[in-house]
């Protein structure tokens, strides 16, 4: 229960209007840097800036729809699950995130890798 | 052909048109081999489709896309085309006819298929050049001869064709002015309110509406009939400049050869239900003839009238036309018109109207009792097709008569499949050919059609005006599902059906001018798009509204949101400008300053001439750009799908062969083309010689001197596939140069899909093409070179500077926050 409760705290990384609209900024953390989406409706995510299949940093991909578009090689990552759509497969673990009153509360010590069937 | 069989009848048509042609079509499907079949017909061309003239003269497409009979086809019919040649008689005694070049043939059964003259206005000067009408090939020729972006175009007639005609103009790049006598455009297809909205729309894109305007003269240099003209005079006074006049005031039955010859004729040739004409042994058809005092202009009554005759003429049904109400639409792309019926309705009559000004749209329908008896439909006119049937059904009502001015699909989720699936299986999904929802599903299921193009063969669907391509597709997602896709053309990426081409042309004739409007307009089925639509609609935006478009950086791939290019382990790369390769001590200093500063690890020439300093920190970035920019060093784009590098040799400055400044050439060429934008990467060289030490012929653009001045190459490309340039042409002078180059590279940003090189842009175009503009027609080449420059004085501004200054543009190169 304690390791649960210490996953799920909540630090302010600043406000939504900090993250462009279709586009992402990083967070650095002690592992690593994380990345925060926020797409057309101001939903956010937050997913490991390391794309499943050579590590580019997803925060400089393309945001669109609930996806964003690697820099690198042009893989398109979910961003609710962090797993990579079509044909390719890989995934990237990602992180709990909230907007409260127009802050970004991200929990970076809730890392979550979805498990593909 | 069997010489042993019974002689065949002889069958010859006057008119090698598409009434004429569509009713040998319809003889062949009903008795293949009764005939031997001759054809005259005027126009040298084999038959096209006139109802594309339209199209054809705004370049949406080209002659060979038009033609609905090719050579081939004649041939493999055994039937003889005698084109290029007018019969001016027929001697009915002994059943033979005779063409103007002196070819008779003899006949059992003559088809008078001689169609319609346009009505020339009697004016003073109406014989100057200049003035024309718009009926066909010739004509089109003939205007585009004359048309030429900013020339002044005047057409006379706001009715379907010469709005068509003024939409084709003004997609030329002419400046139109419609006149037209009544007061409102399209009298005989829309009511007063779809008008308004119709002018609107025209005077929107550009074009200027005289409406209740008389046409008194034509007004040339002088009073010679030998001068062009300049000028229209109304009978008010008002003078409108011309360079180009196109009469568009109706069509006459060309009924000069049978009313010689004794047949009946009024104002056409009369023929009876069966499309017979006062001789038996003759029949006619199409918009030559008069039928219960009707005439007829309107491709859908003649397809009828085709049937009818070809039952007849092979004695196969006693058929009898009886005309039946046809829709109008207006091919002007970006505005959605359809008419049917009594639109204007009368006492006897209700309307129940809807309208929504936002949107500019407008729809009436036109009830008489409980039943619908017209209908107009302005700014969308998805639903026409669900109304025109209900009108030729002419079916009570009852309780849709509540809802249906709202759609087929009211109260459903709105997906325009559904209303194709809603539609009754008699619909008539195309109107010009008459072809029903059920024959096309049919056709499909049966043959297993998948594409456009096999549905048009197998049942001409959408064959003739093609307004109805949208219904089409929507039948074959309905009966295919996922396994449709459309061919002919590669959609542009999975957000859309559409080819790169129709989303360019549609930016421009709609004058969608953000994101979100394209998206709207050409119903892309994503919400924003994807990382490859959203790059790529950006850019097309950007070039067709120079100055007008804000750039969007969320739609900009990394390195160019970045102005740096990024490298695998998520660090930059960082290549400042050097002018035609050339460089100096001091700018030198400045780059071993900032890579000992920033602790830069790697630093390498690039093939280009540049210097890279590789693995530069996101951080970073705007630090080295300030240490850069203070040394006079500015952004060298080799980031981007942009004009990269102007490679030179040392040239005639230098070097024993160099025959001209090939740096000094270069240098000029990249100080005028830095900071454009392209479809993909561009690279120059100029080389000073033709041992072409500078690697010109595998550029984009190459430059390579001779003793006599440049020759210009083109398209060639050094990456996966290995291109060398194609020979544009030879220039003697450096303003020569520049005028080429700026004008080849408006051409490639206007029209190349994005991420194409210039190299397959050039293969899939052909390099005449680009001559054909470039070279050959000195007027669009000043203008393609004159946009270019109007675009480039908004993009010479060095983006490392903007970004090292701007507060807004920091915090993209650092983290939002740091929890370390």
């Amino acid at each position: 229960m304690d390791g649960m409760h210490k996953e799920m705290i909540f630090i302010d990384i600043g406000e939504l209007s900090d993250i462009p609209r279709l586009g992402a900024r990083s967070v650095k953390t002690a592992g690593g840097d994380i990345a925060i989406f926020r797409t057309a409706n101001d939903e956010v995510f937050a997913l490991r800036d390391k794309c499943p299949h050579k590590g580019g940093p997803l925060s400089q991909g393309i945001v669109h729809g609930t996806s964003v578009t690697c820099p690198l090689h042009a893989w398109v990552i979910s961003l609710q699950s962090g797993e990579a759509t079509g044909l390719d497969s890989g995934c990237t673990p990602r992180f709990a995130v909230k907007v409260e009153h127009g802050r970004v509360l991200l929990a970076p010590a809730s890392a979550v890798t979805a498990t593909t069937a | 052909m069997n010489m042993m069989s019974s002689p065949k009848r002889k069958l010859v048509v006057i008119g090698n048109g598409m009434a004429g042609m569509r009713t040998v079509e319809e003889i062949l499907a009903r008795a293949p081999g009764m005939f031997e079949i001759t054809v005259f017909g005027a126009e040298p061309q084999p038959n096209y489709d006139r109802i594309m003239l339209s199209p054809l003269l705004a370049g949406d497409k080209k002659f060979d896309q038009i033609v609905l009979n090719s050579l081939e086809w004649y041939a493999e019919n055994h039937i003889e085309l005698i084109a290029g040649e007018m019969v001016d008689h027929i001697d009915r005694d002994a059943k033979i006819v005779r063409g103007i070049k002196g070819t008779e043939r003899p006949y059992d059964l003559l088809l008078l298929a001689t169609g319609s003259n346009p009505f020339v206005l009697p004016l003073s000067g109406v014989a100057r050049p200049g003035v024309m009408t718009f009926r066909s090939v010739a004509d089109v020729e003939e205007m585009l001869a004359i048309a030429a972006p900013g020339k002044k175009a005047v057409v006379i007639g706001g009715g379907l064709l010469g709005l068509e005609a003024a939409h084709g103009l003004n997609l030329r790049g002419m400046d139109v002015s419609v006149v037209h006598l009544m007061p409102t455009l399209m009298e005989r297809q829309l009511d007063a309110s779809a008008a308004h909205l119709l002018e609107r729309a025209l005077t929107a894109r550009g074009m200027s509406i005289y409406t209740g305007a008389n046409t008194e003269a034509f007004i040339g240099a002088d009073d010679s009939d030998t001068s062009p003209v300049t000028a229209v005079r109304l009978k008010d006074g008002r003078e409108i400049e011309a360079d180009l006049v196109v009469m568009a005031v109706g069509i006459r039955p060309n009924a000069n050869l049978a009313r010689a010859v004794g047949l009946t004729c009024d104002r056409g040739i009369v023929v009876n239900d069966g499309m017979q004409t006062s001789d038996p042994s003759i029949y006619a058809i199409g918009e030559c003839i008069e039928h219960n005092k009707q005439v007829y202009g309107l491709v859908a009554p003649i397809w009828d009238m085709a049937k009818v005759a070809a039952d007849n003429m092979c004695a196969v049904a006693a058929s009898a036309f009886s005309p039946v109400a046809s829709g109008t639409r207006l091919k002007v792309s970006g505005i959605e018109m359809f008419s049917a019926g009594e639109f204007m309705g009368d006492k006897t009559t209700e309307d129940v109207v809807l309208r929504d000004a936002a949107r500019g749209i407008y729809k009436r329908l036109v009830l008489r009792g409980d039943k619908l008896v017209g209908v107009v439909c302005f700014g969308d006119a998805r639903d026409a097709g669900w109304y025109f049937q209900m009108l030729r059904d002419g079916e009570d009502l009852g309780d849709l008569r509540e809802t249906m001015i709202f759609g087929p699909v009211a109260a459903t989720s709105g997906d325009p499949n559904d209303a194709i699936a809603a539609m009754s299986d008699n619909a008539e999904i195309c109107g010009c050919n008459g072809v029903k929802k059920s024959t096309i599903c049919a056709a499909i299921a049966e043959h297993g059609l998948a594409t456009i193009d096999d549905v048009r063969a197998r049942t001409k669907a959408s064959a003739s005006c093609g307004s109805c391509t949208n219904l089409v597709e929507g039948l074959l997602k309905l009966q295919l599902g996922a396994a449709y896709a459309p061919a002919g053309v590669k959609p542009m990426c999975k957000c859309t059906h559409r080819g790169q081409d129709e989303v360019r042309r549609r930016i421009v004739a709609a004058e969608l001018k953000t994101i979100p409007a394209v998206m709207q307009a050409l119903e892309w089925k994503t919400p924003d798009g994807c990382g490859f639509c959203r790059p790529g609609i950006n850019f097309f935006l950007m070039v067709a509204w120079p100055g007008e478009y804000q750039d969007d950086p969320q739609s900009r791939f990394v390195n160019e949101r970045m102005h740096a290019n990024i490298q695998k382990d998520g660090t930059y790369s960082v290549v400042p400008r050097m002018w035609g390769g050339t460089t100096t001590a001091s700018e030198l200093r400045a780059i071993a300053d900032v890579v000992d500063k920033f602790n830069i690890p790697e630093v390498k020439v690039t093939g280009g001439q540049r210097i890279d300093m590789l693995g530069v920190k996101k951080e970073d970035l705007r630090a080295v750009w300030q240490d850069l920019n203070a040394a006079g060093l500015v952004s060298g784009h080799a980031y981007g799908k942009a004009l990269r590098t102007v490679k030179t040799c040392v040239g005639s400055e230098w070097c024993r062969f160099g025959v001209q400044d090939s740096t000094a050439m270069g240098i000029a060429l990249e100080k005028a083309t830095w900071g454009s934008w392209h479809p993909h990467k561009v690279k120059l060289a100029v080389s000073g010689c033709p041992r072409n030490c500078a690697e010109a012929t595998i550029k984009d653009f190459g430059v390579v001197a001779t003793e006599a001045g440049w020759d210009l190459h083109v398209g060639g490309n050094g990456g996966i596939k290995v291109r060398a340039t194609e020979l544009l042409c030879k220039v003697t002078t450096e303003e020569e140069v520049m005028e080429y180059c700026f004008a080849f590279l408006q051409l490639y940003r206007s029209e190349a899909h994005y991420f194409e090189r210039t190299a397959p842009w050039l293969e899939r175009v052909g390099l005449k093409y680009v001559q054909d503009k470039i070279v050959d027609n000195a007027e669009l080449r000043k203008k393609l070179a004159a946009d270019f420059v109007y675009s480039q004085s908004f993009m010479q501004t060095d983006p490392w500077a903007e970004q090292a200054a701007s507060e807004k543009a920091a915090p993209k190169f650092n983290a939002m926050a740091e929890l370390v």
